[in-house]
């Protein structure tokens, strides 16, 4: 396939269903509330604009404040457990309990333990810990697939502990934290949001809160400029991820490579 | 460079080793060939210092443990280091200063000192491999079969730039491998083994001048020695 026709064939599709939607929403007269046109939507989101992307901008804080620490905690364990068994046996069963919570579970928990005035506190907390588990344990991974040889050949020449640790173990993980924190970057995203569905009061005024406020007041069309500008973070974040996985893999990495 | 009367027990209680002894002199070509399994890797992990015996022991001569280096069965190349950082890896870890073009000239990869390893063929890394084990100018240089993976074309081509190399300077070689003609063709002496556990069965010099050409292996002296070891071999199944 063509690299023009690779864009422009989702383009058609995409065009396609949201005039296919427009005109039977039309046609049948369905009521604004139940289903919006696109075109209620497109102006929905134009006029709400500025506050929508408040409450995006309050949204992105939380998912990058917890993407970043959940990438921290995730790779500073997976360095810790790589090294040492016993703090492995030891911690490796709470972090599988808390991803194993559901994270809607525990939120009204974390909200009295935050106080409802700092309910950003909450959301950042709760998002951290969903985006948390696939950093450790796919970087984890990456530190225990390190070569045999290659670890020989550093004893053979007196590799001091920082150097086996930089020059080897860190390269040889990264395809695996990089590809953690991908995911993660996603569940960030989406613990931010759940966690507001949860915690949501006046004090949160993240997308996921103007989401339910919007269809508390079936006012249809917000609702779903909200959801579009959450799927437009979604795959920003996506693509973001994946730049700089590329650049950093690109010379050397299978998975990478174009083939030749 | 000796292993004296060395045994060696996995912690599972296998002895891959018993009162095994070998006795290096410096600056010769010596092959270690046996079955699969007797122990060959573990007599170069024991010298390489990365395995300790657990009876008898390894001693150096009078300088101490010298410089070593380790040809793998796989060439054990970083993925994400270029051609020149990989070779270069020996100085970068010690500190040392390098001559890393001098080195890659001497296998031919000097074009090559900017490529990542997945673009090289197997006969390529394992040149850049042997290039890195040379680049500190090591007393001993440890060979693991490292040729087993290769074509035979690619195979008799590194055959010959290692002895070239060897014959050059002026480090000791032991070269473990299961292939009877590898052994002969380019060893000064060798020592077969024999498995469960490893212990030596027969020490074989290989009385041929160097540089060992081709034709070499197309003369009947050549079948001789093959046909020598091969028979201490079978003494071994």
């Amino acid at each position: 396939m063509s690299k023009l026709w690779r864009i422009l064939l989702p383009a058609i599709v995409g065009v396609l269903a949201l005039s296919a939607w427009e005109i039977s929403v039309r046609l049948l007269e369905v009521p604004l509330f139940v289903l919006p046109p696109p075109s209620a939507i497109a102006v929905s989101l134009a006029q709400d604009l500025p506050s929508l992307a408040e409450s995006l901008v309050f949204t992105l804080q939380i998912t990058l404040g917890a993407f970043l620490l959940a990438s921290a905690a995730g790779i500073s364990l997976a360095i810790l457990f790589a090294h040492s068994r016993l703090a492995e046996r030891a911690l490796m069963p709470y972090a599988v309990v808390i991803q194993v919570t559901p994270v809607v579970a525990i939120a009204p928990l974390v909200i009295i333990w935050t106080g409802l005035d700092n309910a950003w506190a909450a959301l950042f907390i709760l998002a951290t810990l969903v985006a948390f588990f696939p950093v450790l344990s796919s970087s984890l991974l990456g530190f225990r697939s390190v070569d045999r040889g290659l670890r020989n050949l550093f004893r053979l020449y007196g590799a001091t502990p920082w150097q086996v640790f930089w020059r080897l173990e860190l390269p040889s993980a990264l395809p695996h934290m990089l590809a953690g924190m991908k995911v993660a970057g996603g569940l960030a995203l989406i613990g931010a949001i759940v966690a507001e569905f949860v915690a949501g009061s006046g004090t949160a005024t993240g997308l996921a809160w103007r989401i339910v406020e919007s269809g508390n007041r079936l006012n249809m069309p917000r609702m779903f400029a909200a959801l579009l500008l959450l799927s437009a973070t979604g795959i920003l974040i996506h693509v973001l991820l994946s730049a700089v996985e590329y650049l950093l893999l690109r010379h050397w990495h299978e998975s990478k490579v174009r083939s030749e | 460079m000796k292993l004296d009367s060395v045994g060696k027990r996995f912690a599972n209680g296998y002895a891959a080793l018993e009162d095994f002894s070998l006795d290096l002199a410096p600056g010769q070509f010596t092959s270690l060939i046996g079955p699969s399994g007797c122990g060959k890797s573990t007599v170069l992990n024991l010298m390489a210092g990365l395995s300790r015996p657990t009876s008898g022991q390894v001693s150096w001569g009078a300088g101490g443990k010298p410089d070593i280096g380790f040809v793998f069965q796989e060439p054990t190349l970083m993925p994400w280091a270029t051609v020149a950082q990989n070779v270069a890896l020996p100085q970068t870890l010690t500190g040392r200063p390098a001559a890393i073009e001098e080195q890659l000239a001497k296998v031919g990869l000097s074009a090559f000192a900017t490529c990542y390893p997945r673009q090289l063929s197997g006969g390529m890394k394992m040149r850049a491999s042997i290039a890195r084990a040379l680049a500190s100018q090591p007393a001993l240089l440890l060979l693991d079969e490292p040729f087993g993976a290769l074509d035979e074309i690619t195979r008799f081509d590194l055959i010959d730039q290692l002895l070239a190399l060897w014959l050059g300077h002026s480090f000791s070689a032991l070269f473990v491998t299961h292939s009877i003609t590898e052994s002969v063709f380019m060893s000064q002496r060798v020592v077969v083994m024999g498995g469960k556990p490893g212990r030596v069965l027969a020490d074989i010099a290989i009385d041929e001048p160097y540089p060992r050409l081709p034709a070499f292996r197309a003369e009947a002296r050549y079948a001789a020695w093959c046909g020598q070891v091969l028979d201490a071999l079978r003494g071994a199944a």
